[in-house]
């Protein structure tokens, strides 16, 4: 024990005279800390997380599936922070702000004192970095499109060394929000491979734990390929607790690498993992039915933000595209055929057979669980195959002898649904939904696909009729749906690549999704994105079917845990977690 | 060692009776199974095997055996009770059931599946498919390598060598990785008949080149046999010998390869349903009812989802047993 504090002592002088400057004018008396409002923990421990996937890199700019950014973010911080938990934007290395009253000019002061986990300083100067890198076209980082307001890139400048002031084009919704998700970099690292072109190769998985250097709670300690990457305290990390005790309070922080969602859940009810986060409803159950005789608990937060729906290929397939497709897509194109659809579907059942009971059934694309958002006065018709039949008759629909849909030419209804085979809720729920489109004498097929293969088909090759699909808005802020509702967005996923708005209701959609990202009265925004949920639930270019509840585990005894539905759900405040009493067994002692 | 080869045969002989009866079983599905094997209850999910009962909670016993229904109710059990209509081997109709109750469904002897429908129901329906397919993929691929074997081995010279080096490729196809291949070439929504017959094709034609090799040694020693060969000299034709010499011969050999190769083409069928290669969802067949195994709560919590997977058991036993009375038939035949 000795031994360790004193090589960190020896560690920071001999820091402190290698590097001359701004880095050894201020001692850690002028440090301006951020007080924790959680409840006081104590020191020492570690945790195991599980994670379905080795994370892909740990370079923050271009960090996008959900395994890199859940170990990265471990190590990085924004200037300004959304509380995942009041969803309020909260002071980060930006200890205040200021906007000016058009919207358009923020004053941002930093933090004094914080340091990068390598021991460097953190000023302006790494803010300019920051920015440069992330609005370099040449990076490509994904989170340029964020900082692109009114096509102008925003503008950054340094007032002083801790005053840095942003320019954007027009007013943004998000305002401050835009802060968040944005990691500091550090520019004596990364400027080198920066100026030489490499910067999207630096801090791959390979990296070894010197070349690092964060502003995030922890810091990199060590990868085993396919196994595990452990993280260690960052000593230099800028929040304490209300008692003064320097954050985080856990010693390291490790996540092991299991794909399979039942491989989780069995990792977890052994013991082998301390957190485990999107379990399965039925899952949830095994391991609810073995709680009283195994060390953990389990949270069900209910519904999360995540949609599942079922949609039709609506796509232009005059260019390409298999021919069947396209004579099915007369039906497709018509909204009582949907309308009739979704009449027939009994969402209830998926519900109750698919998850137990833990998801809620959707008619809208806002889940419930996006308490900010969600237009509480859409209809929720309830199911009814009489009601469907009437709307395929009255749009020119009939029935053979043996029951079977003939559309007016008097070919047979039929259609197949593709859907991901590794996700056996979205295959139960296309077997569901089968089943009950027989009762309107609709034959459909059910073909599950390959992940890479089925995003291949609708993404690219447009060879599909219908999906089930599950999409998942990232903070549940309207603005992170935009590439699903913009008529040319990436992800308007039943009718890609739109030149000009199909139909009169997608062209108003457009409008509403483009003013609200522009306009800074919250009430309005609501009301703007209360008409795209109307419009979507009245013309069913997607029927939405459930969204499910966000269900966690944790071994007993872990305070501070709070996880949220939001993104990074139990490791948002990863920093605040502690051990209640003596840490696990397993885990080694603090120092 | 008389008495243990007759033994072999009597074993022989019931395994052919046990198979029988298992493969009229399954022919009958409708009239045995309480219900349609498709019909969702979807109040009744993983539904645990109903318990038939004799006596009541007044402690009276009842000759007729009642069961309790998941929604409350007493049900007596009752035989050929009219349900929902079916057909056996597609052509004879009928609606009465062996079995069944009166009210909701309530009887379930295996229990349900995860959308409420009655597993025994899908079972036997099930059966048909994964039994079939073992059997008719046999049939023909042994059918297609007593021709070729047949061909390669009696006329021998060019075709001989053509046959058996086409053989040779045959064999060193990795038919499972084919079928992938198969599969992704076809359109995306096969109708259960034609995915029934895909994979009879492919692996019918695929494991003709082991029988066709082992016929062609048969064939090949039995051609050169002293009795043929004086046979061919006082001038019979080579149909004679073919049909009175070679054939005898052959088909002992034919039919123990054909109760080696039906359990093993029934595995195959079993295993590309499960991966949902096979027949679709909702027709049932044994694998693709074992595929809802790979969920680790049903793994862990209902145990009657197995049962196709146990069944598997006996039906391979019972098909070696079979195969080694033929061989033991086919060898007392040849000496």
């Amino acid at each position: 024990m000795t031994s360790r504090v004193a090589g960190l002592t020896l560690a920071l002088s001999l820091l402190a005279i290698a590097a001359p400057g701004h880095a050894s004018q201020q001692s850690s008396a002028t440090t301006e800390w951020l007080i924790s409002r959680a409840e006081v923990g104590r020191s020492g421990g570690q945790l195991v997380v599980i994670e379905r996937a080795e994370p892909r890199t740990f370079n923050p700019v271009i960090a996008i599936d959900s395994p890199s950014k859940d170990v990265v973010w471990r190590m990085m911080a924004d200037l300004i922070h959304i509380d995942r938990e009041t969803q309020q934007s909260e002071p980060a290395l930006a200890r205040s702000w200021t906007v000016s009253p058009d919207g358009r000019r923020f004053r941002l002061i930093l933090r004094r004192g914080v340091r990068f986990s390598n021991g460097d300083a953190f000023d302006a100067d790494d803010v300019l970095f920051s920015f440069q890198v992330y609005l370099d076209e040449k990076v490509a980082s994904p989170q340029r499109d964020l900082l692109i307001v009114g096509g102008q890139p925003i503008a950054v400048r340094k007032l002083d060394q801790y005053t840095v002031q942003v320019d954007l084009a027009e007013p943004y919704a998000v305002a401050e929000r835009l802060f968040d998700g944005i990691a500091m970099l550090p520019h004596h690292v990364l400027e080198t491979p920066y100026k030489e072109g490499r910067l999207r190769e630096a801090w791959a998985l390979g990296t070894s734990a010197q070349g690092f250097a964060g502003l995030g709670p922890f810091r990199f300690r060590e990868h085993l390929p396919g196994q595990r990457i452990t993280l260690e305290r960052n000593p230099y990390y800028w929040k304490t607790d209300r008692a003064g005790n320097h954050l985080p309070y856990l010693d390291t922080l490790v996540f092991v690498f299991v794909p399979s969602e039942d491989a989780q859940a069995v990792r977890f009810q052994s013991g082998e993992a301390d957190i485990t986060t999107r379990l399965s409803a039925t899952n949830f159950d095994v391991l609810l039915r073995d709680q009283g005789r195994r060390n953990y608990e389990l949270i069900d937060r209910g519904p999360g933000l995540d949609y599942t729906f079922l949609f039709f290929n609506q796509n232009n397939l005059a260019e390409k595209g298999p021919a069947a497709i396209a004579r099915k897509q007369a039906w497709f194109r018509q909204l009582p055929f949907r309308q009739a659809v979704s009449l027939a579907i009994d969402r209830e059942g998926i519900v109750r057979l698919v998850y137990r009971g833990r998801a809620t059934p959707l008619w809208g694309h806002v889940p419930p669980g996006n308490k900010l958002w969600v237009n509480r006065s859409l209809p929720k018709p309830a199911r009814s195959v009489e009601r469907a039949r009437q709307l395929l008759r009255t749009a020119g629909f009939s029935w053979n002898a043996g029951g079977a849909l003939l559309d007016k030419e008097g070919q047979p209804v039929e259609f197949t649904i593709v859907t991901s085979a590794g996700n056996t809720e979205r295959v139960q729920i296309a077997t569901i939904i089968q089943d009950d489109l027989k009762q309107i004498g609709m034959r459909v097929g059910v073909v599950t696909l390959e992940n890479r293969a089925l995003l291949d088909r609708l993404l690219t090759t447009s060879d599909y009729e219908a999906c089930v699909l599950g999409l998942g808005a990232g903070d549940g802020d309207p603005a992170s749906e935009m590439n699903v509702w913009l008529s040319n967005g990436a992800t308007h996923l039943w009718n890609l690549g739109e030149r000009e708005p199909a139909t009169a209701w997608e062209a108003e959609i457009d409008m509403l999704m483009r003013r609200q990202l522009v306009v800074r009265d919250v009430q309005l925004r609501k009301r703007l994105y209360d008409r795209v949920q109307e419009l979507v639930a009245q013309n069913l270019p997607i029927i939405s079917l459930v969204s499910p509840s966000v269900l966690a585990g944790a071994t007993k005894g872990l305070g501070n845990l709070r996880p949220t539905i939001f993104d990074h759900h139990a490791l948002w405040n990863v920093e605040e977690l502690y051990w209640r009493g003596r840490p696990p067994s397993g885990a080694p002692q603090p120092r | 060692m008389a008495g243990m080869a007759g033994m072999i045969v009597q074993s022989g002989r019931f395994a052919l009776v046990a198979l029988g009866i298992l493969y009229l079983a399954t022919i009958c599905a409708g009239f045995l199974a309480p219900y349609d094997p498709v019909t969702q209850n979807r109040e009744l999910a993983f539904a645990p095997p109903t318990r038939l009962h004799f006596v009541d909670s007044a402690g009276t016993v009842h000759l007729r055996p009642f069961v309790y229904g998941l929604a409350g109710g007493v049900y007596p059990v009752r035989f050929f009770l009219q349900g929902v209509p079916y057909r056996i081997g597609g052509i004879f109709k009928g609606d009465r059931h062996l079995v069944g109750t009166d009210g909701p469904p309530s009887l379930f002897l295996l229990g349900t599946d995860a959308y409420g429908r009655d597993q025994f129901s899908r079972f036997l329906y099930g059966g048909q498919i994964s039994l079939f397919a073992g059997l008719l993929g046999a049939s023909l691929s042994v059918g297609v390598g007593l021709v070729l074997g047949g061909l390669a081995g009696f006329f021998g010279a060019w075709i001989d060598t053509t046959i058996m080096r086409v053989a040779e490729i045959f064999l060193a196809v990795p038919w499972f990785y084919l079928l992938f291949a198969v599969r992704m070439a076809l359109p995306l929504q096969l109708e259960p008949s034609q995915a029934f017959l895909m994979i009879l094709a492919v692996i019918g034609l695929v494991g003709w080149a082991r029988p066709a090799r082992l016929i062609r040694g048969v064939v090949l020693s039995a051609k050169l046999r002293d009795y043929v060969v004086a046979a061919r000299g006082l001038g019979a034709t080579d149909a004679y010998l073919l049909r009175r010499h070679v054939l005898p011969q052959v088909l002992g050999i034919a039919l123990t390869q054909a109760a080696l190769l039906t359990p093993q083409y029934i595995l195959a069928e079993v295993t590309l349903s499960f991966f949902g290669l096979g027949v679709g969802e909702p027709v049932p067949s044994w694998g693709n009812m074992l595929a809802v195994l790979l969920r680790y709560d049903v793994l862990s919590s209902y145990w009657w989802m197995f049962v196709p997977g146990l069944a598997l058991v006996p039906v391979f036993l019972l098909y070696y047993v079979l195969a080694d009375a033929l061989h033991q038939r086919a060898a007392a035949f040849t000496v």
